[in-house]
């Protein structure tokens, strides 16, 4: 007596191909999807000022430090504090509506609530000092800042991205002078010699 | 597995399975177990191991939600309960792969009232174990860290860790292991389909047979396949806890630095395995009733398998102290002389009258046939069991290098119900096994049958059993 249809003869090589390309496939689908490349590049959060970089970097030129103060010398390179923006604001623009919250922190001196957008994890020790000191340019990481209207991330900061350097460090290095030159090319440095540099690819390198 | 023209009488003349066991009265006492109600028994004992389990939920539920903090691991006894238990509930398993592989190619035949009751221990022992390294890491949710899978982190777990080697030998164990329990189930299976009369349960147990219907064809290929399966699973048996011996043996660390570990876990595996398969065959066997299937003889076997496994881990207890002594490592010496004498050594003295001394009794024919002398002992080595694990990991790790870190690992309560409540696991899933799966290889247990004997008569079969060769005599009739 017959209890399944002979069509369920089947099944089983069905099933071993489903399952031969569902497992496989979801693992390959979550490598190449769920990633930074996905979630962290193109995001640009609106910030408390619409601060224009394409404006200050880009079309009057100011150079990357003049804000990020602390970037050759120590890990973070820093947010600007509202004295740096009044140095030129407090006699520059002093009525624009878009200074108003600037404006407001001077007084008050509550400082400006910008936002996170290069946000690494704290498990990540990262140092800017030690990347811009051996010739990684500010454009490598962050893009073209002279040209965002709004910043935006422009590479995935993540740990394969980082291990993609530290493994292979030569292409991304520029001489010291250039760091913060936006439109810098490996043509202009003809006879460039990059540092031999050996940045950890061990765990505890960034994990301390 | 092709048995012989004519079922020989291995041990001595006397039958495998027990006088009056006929092909009939074999599948009714078998099938009739998963057919009839449950009885009552069996629902206090359910529900009083799902209530463990319901516990064990609770504990791994805080767990998580709290952190590893609410174990009492802490510097410098960084392992303690969990890898305890990892190590404990693994060393379980082994008895169900040496009985169903090793014993198999070996042709003892006595294997086959027991082999599909100890394979089920098996895969309920490993999933237990399974439990304790996923849920040890700390942040479970990163548990699959440990397989090598593709990500955009590029990283790949260390291949050069014995914790890498572990994943890997357990999870090639519980396939394996599932398996061969499964293929072996098929024709037993098969036997439940035809039995049954609702036609739910037709359609589930024909599903799981996979259209089995014992042709010669079927047998054919069936024995193949248990047969390497069987060839996959002998080295397993010896592979998976020298992996896990591994863990602790390719470390730096006096009393876990020894080249005795594989062989010695391995031993002891075998020996803790025996130990849970007697202490739950004694109880189903007067349960269901099944004397007649297991007998004395199957029991008196396993014994004698107990006391050959507690010895050689004796041997490996007084080895590890020669060598201690003998290496000359101050290190290595202080840590064996803390074991036995230190503040741990009432947890070592329980390890030897356990695992050392408690077994010795079963040299003595009298003794080791004797139900409540072999129930008590398959306990007693359990519990040495658990102990010795412990006593290896927690008594080598809380006086280490430095004595400023000195400890004393004490349980927390969620220590304590999560291990309850692996035993809350491992009993739900082998009652449900007990209700619902031929609790005996119906199939197997038949080809020792005298019924089996192709010149079988009902009226010659006394006389049959006390003939030295009956091959020749009955071959010319």
């Amino acid at each position: 007596m017959q209890i399944f249809p002979r069509s369920l003869n089947k099944l089983p090589f069905i099933a071993a191909a489903v399952g031969g390309i569902l497992g496989p496939g979801v693992v390959l689908a979550a490598w190449y999807y769920v990633t930074p490349k996905n979630f962290q590049v193109g995001y640009a959060p609106t910030q408390p000022v619409p601060y224009s970089h394409r404006l200050h970097a880009g079309q009057m030129g100011m150079d990357c430090r003049y804000c990020h103060a602390n970037v050759e010398k120590s890990a973070k390179a820093m947010i600007p504090p509202t004295q740096t923006c009044m140095g030129c604001h407090a006699m520059v623009r002093t009525e624009s509506a878009k200074l108003a919250p600037v404006r407001s922190s001077w007084e008050t001196g509550k400082p400006v609530e910008w936002v996170h957008v290069h946000k690494l994890p704290d498990h990540a020790y990262f140092d800017h000092s030690v990347h811009v000191g051996v010739g990684v340019g500010c454009a490598t990481c962050h893009g073209r800042v002279d040209q965002m209207e709004v910043v935006a991330s422009d590479q995935p900061i993540n740990m394969g991205w980082c291990l993609d350097c530290h493994r292979n460090p030569t292409p991304n290095l520029r001489p010291r002078d250039q760091v913060t030159n936006m439109t810098w090319t490996p043509e202009q440095s003809k006879g460039f010699t990059p540092p031999e540099v050996h940045p950890p690819t061990h765990c505890s390198g960034c994990h301390r | 597995m092709s048995y012989p023209y004519l079922p020989k009488k291995e041990l001595g003349e006397v039958p495998l399975a027990g006088e009056g066991a006929t092909f009939r009265s074999l599948t009714e006492a078998v099938a009739r177990v998963t057919e009839n109600p449950a009885p009552r028994g069996w629902w206090i004992a359910f529900l009083s191991a799902a209530s463990f389990l319901g516990v064990m939920t609770i504990a791994i539920g805080y767990l998580f939600w709290t952190g590893i903090g609410v174990w009492g691991n802490n510097a410098p006894v960084y392992w303690a309960w969990d890898i305890t238990n990892f190590v404990w509930w693994i060393g379980i398993g082994h008895a169900g792969t040496l009985i169903s592989a090793v014993l198999f190619l070996f042709r003892q035949k006595w294997r086959t009232s027991i082999n599909r009751f100890a394979e089920a221990m098996t895969i309920f022992a490993v999933i237990c174990a399974l439990v304790f390294p996923g849920i040890h890491v700390g942040r479970t949710w990163y548990a699959y860290y440990m397989l090598p899978l593709p990500s955009e982190m590029q990283m790949w777990p260390n291949f050069k860790s014995p914790l890498i080697w572990d994943v890997f030998a357990v999870s090639t164990y519980a396939t394996v292991s599932t398996l061969f329990w499964y293929v072996g189930l098929i024709p037993d299976l098969a036997t439940l389909r035809d039995r049954a009369r609702n036609p739910l349960r037709k359609k589930i147990y024909g599903a799981l047979a996979l259209g089995w219907r014992g042709a010669n064809r079927h047998w054919q290929n069936y024995e193949r396949a248990y047969l390497i399966l069987a060839a996959l699973s002998t080295p397993l048996v010896l592979s998976v806890h020298s992996v896990v011996s591994f863990d602790f043996a390719t470390s730096v660390l006096p009393g876990w630095h020894a080249t005795i570990f594989p062989p010695y876990f391995v031993a002891g595996a075998v020996f803790s395995g025996f130990a849970m398969v007697m202490t739950l065959m004694l109880i189903t066997r007067a349960v269901y009733g099944m004397r007649s299937i297991v007998t004395m003889k199957h029991l008196e076997l396993m014994n004698k398998i107990m006391l050959v496994t507690g010895s050689l881990v004796g041997y490996a207890y007084g080895m590890e102290f020669f060598i201690a002594w003998y290496g000359g490592n101050d290190y290595e010496l202080f840590c064996f002389k803390n074991r036995a004498f230190g503040p741990y050594a009432w947890a070592y003295w329980t390890m030897i009258s356990c695992n050392v001394i408690s077994p010795q009794l079963f040299w003595f024919k009298k003794l080791r046939t004797s139900i409540p002398v072999m129930f008590v002992v398959s306990i007693t080595i359990n519990i040495g069991m658990w102990f010795e694990r412990f006593v290896i990991i927690v008594t080598s790790l809380h006086r280490d290098f430095l004595p400023s870190s000195w400890g004393y690992f004490r349980p927390t309560l969620v220590d304590i119900f999560t291990y309850c409540g692996t035993l809350g696991l491992f009993f739900t899933a082998f009652l449900l096994f007990l209700r619902w799966v031929p609790m005996i290889a119906i199939a197997e247990v038949k080809g020792v049958l005298p019924e089996s004997d192709p010149h079988y008569h009902p009226e010659e079969a006394h006389a049959d059993h006390h003939h030295a060769e009956p091959v020749a005599a009955e071959a010319e009739e």
